[in-house]
């Protein structure tokens, strides 16, 4: 198989199973971030990719190629692929353009044609003017821009990225995001983004695989990932939502005080007990009953109410059962607390989980 | 995005066939690394420390076990008598080294006190300055009947009896204590700049006025310092040779290494060489061991960190009378010992110094006519300095197995090389002596053996001083060498080790400078033409030929302090008045 592939990669610590039976197919030039809290084993994933981290079980395979299974690795100096790091790890004795250029170095380049390339990927990240510069002269930002320049220099196989962004301030990350976006546009490098950030994953990524406790939980374009999630953790973990259960009996699925025909959800549903979830988004609040759409439309009251700008966070009580419902709403749709009101929920946006 | 869709992988499809690694490729440098660390290390410590115990259970003329060693070194009174003796010394060497260097720390770094610099370039000379040159330097002051001392005091008050006598139990401990008080200073400093001013601010906030601050919190914070320094201080006392060798004799107070010297000189009796000093090695390291015990139970870790801000003690009036007590300090463990010695060493005779009377002659003298002094001080300078470079790079590579955790059992290695804290330098020669001196490998009176005792016996510092730096060193400075291509070894190279480069040189000259002068490992090793320059003026002071030693001595101090010098002027001054 092209790309790079992870085939029931498992990696154990004492009694401690940090990653379990993982496997992710990276297609080349292919941008995929693992996502997840801390703890989750994404960092340990992405170490094993580089062969920092030997694996207990399983294959690591680029291009059809083992580069580590349960018997042995290949270290990571042998793997042409580049890192990024949380801590930068700049090297403080060399300047910029040594940083960068130090990899083609090791490939044996000459002299001329590393200080050449190395110049043009500092003008790339916009750091020509400090190619002389030593890293404690540079800022946090300018230093992780020096670490792209120096990964991406060498044109790796792979490109691997350990939450780069998460010591820098919120400005400065978001410029770094589209930063790494753009260079993956125009490089298109394989890489694999870890982060416990769902923006940042959301904005750089092709697919993002969402791990959790070890394992990967689902693997999906950042769109389906947030309209269709299939786990409980993902739908609480990517955004907010609302659950709510129910019962299939027949064609009918009947949910705590309101019921959908199966045929109007967007994913099919077996008999017994459901779980979904509906996203704040899937729903409308208006002050009378709407008499327009084929939503699911329930009477209730404003129970609570938050401005964030962008949008009106609300709760919903419902007065047909015990249900709350958490709503967006755009800023011009203002409800006082207390108010009564109705909800119109969309059935297409009404996605059955796996518990 | 739209290239890929969010299909999951199909796993039943094609499996490619595994390309199974080489040995060859899989193989990483630093796994062989280990056992030749190892196999280093058993030559450095593990055998000699193993041959040491093998041999004080041997027979001497039959080559069977036996506990006729034990018996004959402990079975004659006089010869426990040097170990209780031994055993007091050390204590009252303890109490004043604490009382010469905790005032001193505390008021270099907590108060304002005048002329602080003075007084920490005077601890340094203390360190510089070999603790037999220190004890000449008492001889030529405090001797019974010559001695500048008492000399003055003869012409002044027209007695017959000595004022001060230095061939005394006193006498032994004072000159004992100057050389080592270095130590306490630079332990206990270090513990008083990490408290900040906020920690005292705290207890007086809750009403504790200055005096219970200080005892409440203050002096309990830098406890764990003075415990540790303490234990250091009675190491270094009873492990001691050249002091003893030069006072406790005159005084008729028998100690531990004399004894052991006794054994060795003829008839030479190594086996009970051996068995009298494993009891000094059991004391030694239950002393650790009790050191342990005591902080860890106290939970003593809070000093950690850089210290806050610190406001300095006013002392006011005090100001003078602490700066007193301080050039006492230095003057009785520099000052004085180092102008009698130097003028001794201008002087035709040591005994009438005239202006008139200066002369080079003794400088010439060792320089050029000496049999074997030129010779001694360039295996001294030479040996030190092999000693020193090998000691820190074999600690270099420990430390980094060790700090990386790249292989299982390298806290082993960290263990084997700090243990010989805890080995006296005599005791460390003898144990040399038994595994190396005798056929085949016969290294008695070579250069290297000196050379690998001396290693041994400064790998604890090397070791803690590069691990220090390699902990300082992030990890993923390396990583990032490794993913681009370059390996463990290119790593260290090109990154590890230029960011170590000041770290390792300062613990370099920490290493040079006691090995250019290390007598107590030295004396059993030396053969008649690797003598190091503390053996000579050994034999130059049983000659009595004081003004050549002072000569010697001088040239010996030249050449550390133009070292020194040179580590001064590139690494800052800080670099030895800091624990590392």
């Amino acid at each position: 198989m092209e790309g790079l592939v992870l085939r029931k990669l498992g990696r154990r610590f004492g009694t401690f199973d940090a990653v379990r039976d993982v496997n992710l197919h990276i297609k080349p030039g292919e941008f995929v971030s693992l996502l997840g809290p801390s703890g989750c084993g994404k960092t340990t994933t992405l170490r094993m990719i580089a062969g920092f981290i030997d694996p207990n079980a399983g294959s690591i395979e680029l291009d059809g190629k083992v580069l580590s299974d349960p018997s042995g690795s290949l270290p990571p100096e042998k793997r042409g692929m580049s890192m990024i790091f949380q801590s930068y790890a700049i090297w403080p004795n060399m300047t910029v353009a040594q940083n960068v250029g130090f990899g083609l170095k090791l490939r044996k380049l000459p002299g001329h044609e590393v200080k050449q390339r190395a110049g043009e990927m500092l003008e790339v990240v916009r750091m020509s003017h400090l190619a002389d510069r030593y890293p404690s002269e540079l800022s946090g930002g300018q230093q992780q821009r020096v670490a792209l320049a120096r990964a991406i220099v060498i044109r790796p196989a792979v490109l691997l990225l350990d939450e780069p962004l998460s010591n820098l301030d919120a400005n400065l990350r978001e410029e770094m995001r589209f930063e790494i976006k753009r260079m993956h546009d125009e490089f298109r490098i394989t890489s694999v983004y870890v982060t416990h950030d769902q923006a940042e994953a959301m904005v750089t990524s092709d697919r993002i695989a969402v791990m959790n406790n070890g394992r990967m939980e689902q693997v999906d374009t950042p769109y389906a990932l947030y309209t269709r999630p299939k786990t409980r953790f993902v739908a609480s973990f990517i955004g907010r939502t609302n659950f709510v259960s129910g019962t299939r009996t027949g064609d009918i699925v009947d949910f705590n005080g309101f019921s959908v025909p199966v045929g109007q959800l967007p994913e099919q549903v077996t008999a017994g007990p459901v779980t979904a979830s509906i996203r704040p988004q899937a729903m409308r609040l208006s002050a009378s009953e709407p008499h327009d759409g084929s939503g699911i439309k329930l009477p209730g009251s404003v129970k609570q109410s938050a401005f964030l700008g962008e949008t009106w966070d609300y709760v919903f009580q419902a007065s047909n059962s015990d249900a709350e419902f958490k709503v967006a709403a755009p800023p011009a749709d203002v409800h006082e607390v207390g108010a009564p009101a109705w909800l119109e929920i969309d059935p297409k946006q009404i996605v059955a989980i796996q518990e | 995005m739209t290239s890929f869709q969010s299909t999951s992988v199909e796993w039943s499809g094609e499996t490619p066939v595994p390309q199974k690694l080489s040995w060859f490729q899989r193989l990483q440098p630093s796994s062989l690394l280990w056992l030749f660390l190892a196999a280093i290390l058993v030559v450095l410590v593990v055998a000699p420390m193993s041959m040491l115990l093998v041999t004080s259970f041997t027979d001497g003329a039959t080559g069977g076990w036996t506990l006729g060693n034990y018996v004959e070194a402990y079975g004659h009174e006089r010869h426990v008598t040097a170990l209780t003796n031994t055993l007091k010394m050390g204590a009252a060497v303890v109490v004043l080294k604490l009382l010469f260097g905790v005032p001193l720390a505390w008021a270099c770094t907590r108060t304002d006190m005048p002329g602080k610099n003075f007084v920490r370039y005077g601890v340094f000379g203390a360190f510089i300055l070999p603790p037999y040159l220190g004890a000449v330097g008492w001889i030529l002051l405090a001797g019974p009947n010559t001695g500048w001392i008492n000399r003055a005091w003869y012409a002044l008050s027209q007695s017959s009896e000595p004022l001060v006598n230095v061939f005394s139990f006193w006498g032994l401990v004072l000159v004992t204590s100057i050389g080592g008080f270095f130590l306490v200073f630079v332990f206990v400093s270090t513990a008083f700049e990490m408290i900040s001013s906020e920690m005292e601010d705290a207890a007086n906030m809750l009403g504790a006025g200055p005096v219970k601050t200080a005892m409440k919190v203050t002096f309990p914070l830098v406890l764990p310092a003075i415990i540790g320094s303490a234990m250091i201080s009675f190491l270094g006392a009873i492990a001691l040779y050249g002091v003893p060798a030069l006072i406790s004799i005159p005084a008729r107070y028998p100690v531990v290494v004399i004894q052991l010297a006794e054994f060795f000189s003829f008839p030479l009796r190594v086996e009970v060489a051996a068995a009298y000093s494993i009891p000094l090695l059991l004391i030694t390291m239950s002393l650790l061991g009790l050191q342990r015990l005591v902080l860890n139970r106290k939970g003593y870790t809070s000093i950690s960190g850089k210290g806050g801000e610190r406001r300095l003690v006013k002392l006011g009036k005090w100001r003078w009378a602490m700066f007193g007590y301080c050039f006492v300090v230095v003057a009785l463990a520099v000052l004085m010992p180092l102008i009698v010695l130097l003028m001794a060493a201008f002087s035709k005779n040591w005994t009438s110094f005239s202006f008139d009377g200066l002369t080079l002659s003794n400088f010439y003298y060792v320089l050029f006519q000496h049999s074997s002094s030129q010779k001694a001080l360039i295996t001294s300078v030479s040996v030190g300095a092999v000693a020193a470079t090998a000691a820190i790079l074999l600690a270099l590579c420990i430390g980094y197995i060790v700090q990386r955790k790249l292989l299982p059992f390298s806290s082993a290695l960290a263990f084997i090389a700090v243990s010989p804290f805890v080995i006296p330098g005599i005791v460390l020669a003898i144990g040399f002596y038994a595994a190396y001196a005798f056929p085949p490998l016969a290294l008695y009176g070579t250069y290297t053996i000196l050379v690998l005792a001396f290693v041994t016996r400064f790998l604890p510092i090397a070791f803690t001083t590069s691990a220090a730096g390699i902990r300082a060193i992030h990890p993923e400075m390396e990583d990032a060498v490794r993913i681009l291509g370059g390996g463990r070894l290119e790593a260290v190279r090109s990154v590890v080790a230029p960011l170590l480069k000041r770290t390792l040189a300062g613990g370099w000259l920490l290493i040079f400078v006691p090995a250019a002068q290390e007598l107590s490992t030295a004396i059993f090793l030396v053969g008649p033409t690797t003598r190091v320059v503390s053996v000579v003026l050994l034999d130059l002071s049983e000659e009595g030929q004081l003004e050549t030693l002072a000569a010697l001595g001088t040239l010996l101090l030249l050449i550390i302090v133009a070292v020194v010098a040179v580590g001064f002027r590139y690494l800052g001054r800080d670099f030895m008045l800091r624990r590392q």
